[in-house]
């Protein structure tokens, strides 16, 4: 090989280097750019949550509280909420089970069945049942016997005892606590008798149906020292805490205007629910359902869709403003207001109810400074979500939880100049289910979330609020200590929503009294 | 170009075809690193808006905890693979066509049919071809018209091929 030969072998072998090399600095330039994005993206979400002084870090976990002892109970009302109470306490009718097994197998991404089966135990039994329907009397014996989540091809056989009458189911030494499901106006009574006899009380919403109630209830169970929860699953919603936590680190300055609302569009959505066929004299104990209530000719529409009239139900303010003014309670510590006007009328279900189907209330709230407004129609699905307004931002409650900056703000001005904050586009948001909060949250997450569609609530799994809430209440009644929906928060919740029905039906201002402890 | 497998560019030509080779290598690879570092990251969401006649299978596997694992997993370092494939000019012809499968699984996911609807809008408008089909048979130019061995790291393991 002569030495011109070698130089040429050299230099080829350097040029096939070269070439072989060649898209390197590519991927160099790549890693450098990603480098500096992350940094950029990094210093953004601390500079964010360091002027905000907010943790991004979420207190999602569940404290572990033991299980025993095994408790006893009783339900008393067996309808819809009935039944889904029960399920949420892991006693499912067969019926549904088959509805949800049949679902999955059309359509595989419906996990409903799947993700029930995964529901904790709650190491309770069910030994007392009350409805004064038959049928429905029947359904909830069934359920009580089906621990194990069968559908109806699981030879069920029925666990719990039948009683005819709820202050009979009271009696039983076999039941430790009561789940109170019925129609409002029998709320407080059973839950007083409850109280009395020792039993521990969980109760739908609304509490009471009066105020005169309301005071009488809260004096027995204050005194009777028995674990009481209302049935205000919302505060189990981890956005809800999670709101909580950012407005009481201020990050929207004042709030003067809380904006909530009830939309709804379906016979369902406004009570006219299906009347049984089989329904009648001969199976519904007509006296009984009446109770106190003024004497009426037995009619299977009052019966079925009780909450359309006054004699039973609270309207929409207790059935539907409770849940968004609970949520607003416990995110603002709002408690009961000083005002309320309300108006509205029956304008679009003309069917012969006496509750207003769109209803409007405004609360006042001087000494905080704010008016909460709750708007309703029943005959609209425009959604119009849960927004608190504050002069330095404003935050929209969901399942997902999103905060805006305001571009007129005083505490963030500076960081808007400087273009580290945007404010058409959201402050920071947090969805469910993700290990924090995120200031740079991609928009494609943020898109579905919204829409539902990443459903992960707590450990990546999708779980139902209620069996949360009676879960709380259970690990309340073995630990003795207070749940998070207690008579405090309950006689708050009742007295607002009374305000607000009785200023709509006596169509004047009404006043709550705090020395006197009155609505005048 | 001949058909003994052994093709020649002018330079113009090799200039354009590596170039749409780191390219679309970038797109990928951080596409992948971005999933890779995010923690909460998942196709959950992609799959479960799954439309079009495969829509089932899709949705099939974000119903499933483990398969969904599995394929972010896959998708992740796919991307990646392919991405660093495509860039430096290695294993080329095995990183196109892993890229046309991987293109192949989103385009059939999301097909740009008409009537049909997606929770995430697209930026474009769009019918039954869109990017991600573009983007699908570019790569398979690609890999029938390989350049890993002339620029990029093939030529040391499987030795230079043409434009001397």
């Amino acid at each position: 090989m002569t030495k011109e030969n070698n130089e040429k072998n050299t230099s080829v072998g350097r040029r096939d280097m070269l070439k072989g090399l060649a898209t390197i600095p590519f991927l160099g330039a790549l890693l450098l750019a990603w480098w500096n994005k992350r940094r950029k993206d990094h210093l953004l979400n601390q500079t964010i949550f360091n002027e905000l002084n907010v943790s991004t870090r979420l207190t999602e976990s569940e404290k572990i509280v033991s299980k025993e002892p095994k408790l006893r109970l009783g339900i008393i009302g067996f309808g819809i909420r009935g039944e889904q109470l029960l399920r949420g306490a892991g006693f499912p009718v067969p019926s549904q089970i088959d509805e949800w097994i049949e679902d999955a197998q059309n359509d595989p991404t419906n996990t409903r069945y799947e993700n029930y089966l995964q529901q904790e135990d709650l190491n309770i039994e069910i030994n007392g049942v009350c409805d004064v329907y038959d049928v429905r009397a029947e359904k909830a014996l069934l359920a009580s016997g089906n621990g194990d989540r069968l559908g109806s091809d699981g030879n069920i056989i029925p666990k719990a005892k039948r009683y005819l009458h709820y202050k009979d189911l009271l009696q039983a030494d076999d039941i430790d606590a009561v789940i109170i499901a019925t129609p409002d106006h029998w709320h407080t009574k059973i839950a007083i008798d409850a109280a009395n006899a020792g039993k521990h009380v969980y109760v739908e919403k609304a509490m009471t149906r009066t105020i005169k109630e309301t005071f009488e209830l809260v004096d027995v169970i204050k005194k009777s020292g028995i674990c009481f929860q209302l049935g205000h699953q919302g505060r189990q919603t981890a956005s809800y805490n999670k709101a909580r936590e950012l407005i009481s680190q201020n990050i929207l300055g004042p709030v003067t205007l809380v904006e909530v609302s009830t939309n709804r569009n379906s016979p369902n959505g406004a009570w006219v629910y299906d009347i049984d066929e089989e329904a009648g004299p001969h199976n519904i104990d007509w006296e009984q359902f009446t109770g106190d209530g003024p004497e009426r000719p037995f009619s299977l529409e009052r019966f079925f869709r009780w909450r359309c009239w006054w004699d039973y139900g609270t309207g929409l303010s207790g059935d539907l403003l409770t849940h968004e003014y609970d949520a607003m309670n416990q995110i603002l510590d709002l408690g009961i207001p000083h005002s309320a006007v309300a108006s509205g009328g029956i304008y679009f279900f003309k069917d012969g109810r006496e509750v207003p189907d769109t209803f409007q209330v405004t609360f006042e709230y001087p000494k905080k400074n704010l008016t909460l407004l709750y708007t309703a129609t029943l005959a609209s699905n425009r959604s119009r979500g849960k927004v608190i307004m504050g002069h330095d931002a404003n935050m929209e409650v969901g399942d997902v939880l999103t905060v805006w900056a305001d571009y007129e703000s005083t505490r963030y001005k500076e960081m808007i100049d400087k273009g580290i904050l945007e404010s058409d586009t959201p402050l920071f948001s947090y969805i469910p289910g993700r290990k924090k909060v995120d200031a740079v949250t991609t928009a494609t997450e943020k898109y579905f979330a919204g829409r539902g569609l990443l459903y992960t609530y707590r450990n990546g799994v999708r779980v139902d609020t209620t069996h949360l809430h009676i879960k709380e209440w259970l690990d309340c009644i073995r630990t003795g200590q207070q749940p998070s929906c207690n008579i405090d928060r309950g006689f708050e919740e009742a007295i607002t929503a009374h305000m607000a029905t009785l200023a709509y039906r006596e169509n004047r201002k009404v006043f709550w009294d705090p020395e006197k402890m009155k609505v005048v | 170009m001949t058909n003994t497998g052994i093709k020649t560019f002018s330079s113009w030509q090799l200039t354009a075809l590596v170039l749409l080779r780191v390219a679309i290598g970038w797109n990928f690879l951080y596409e992948g690193l971005a999933k890779l570092t995010d923690p909460d990251w998942t196709a959950m969401g992609f799959l479960m808006d799954s439309k079009w006649i495969f829509s089932g299978i899709f949705q099939a596997m974000a119903a499933n905890q483990s398969v969904l694992a599995v394929v972010d997993f896959l998708n992740i370092w796919g991307l990646i693979l392919i991405g660093l494939g495509l860039i430096l000019g290695v294993f080329t012809r095995v990183a196109a066509i892993s890229g046309v499968v991987l293109l192949a699984f989103y385009f059939l996911s999301h097909p740009p049919m008409a009537g049909l609807r997606y929770a995430i809008p697209s930026e474009g408008n769009y019918l039954i071809v869109n990017k991600t089909l573009i983007q699908l048979i570019a790569v398979w130019t690609l890999y029938l018209l390989p350049t890993g061995r002339i620029i990029g790291i093939d030529r040391f393991i499987f030795g230079r091929s043409g434009n001397e």
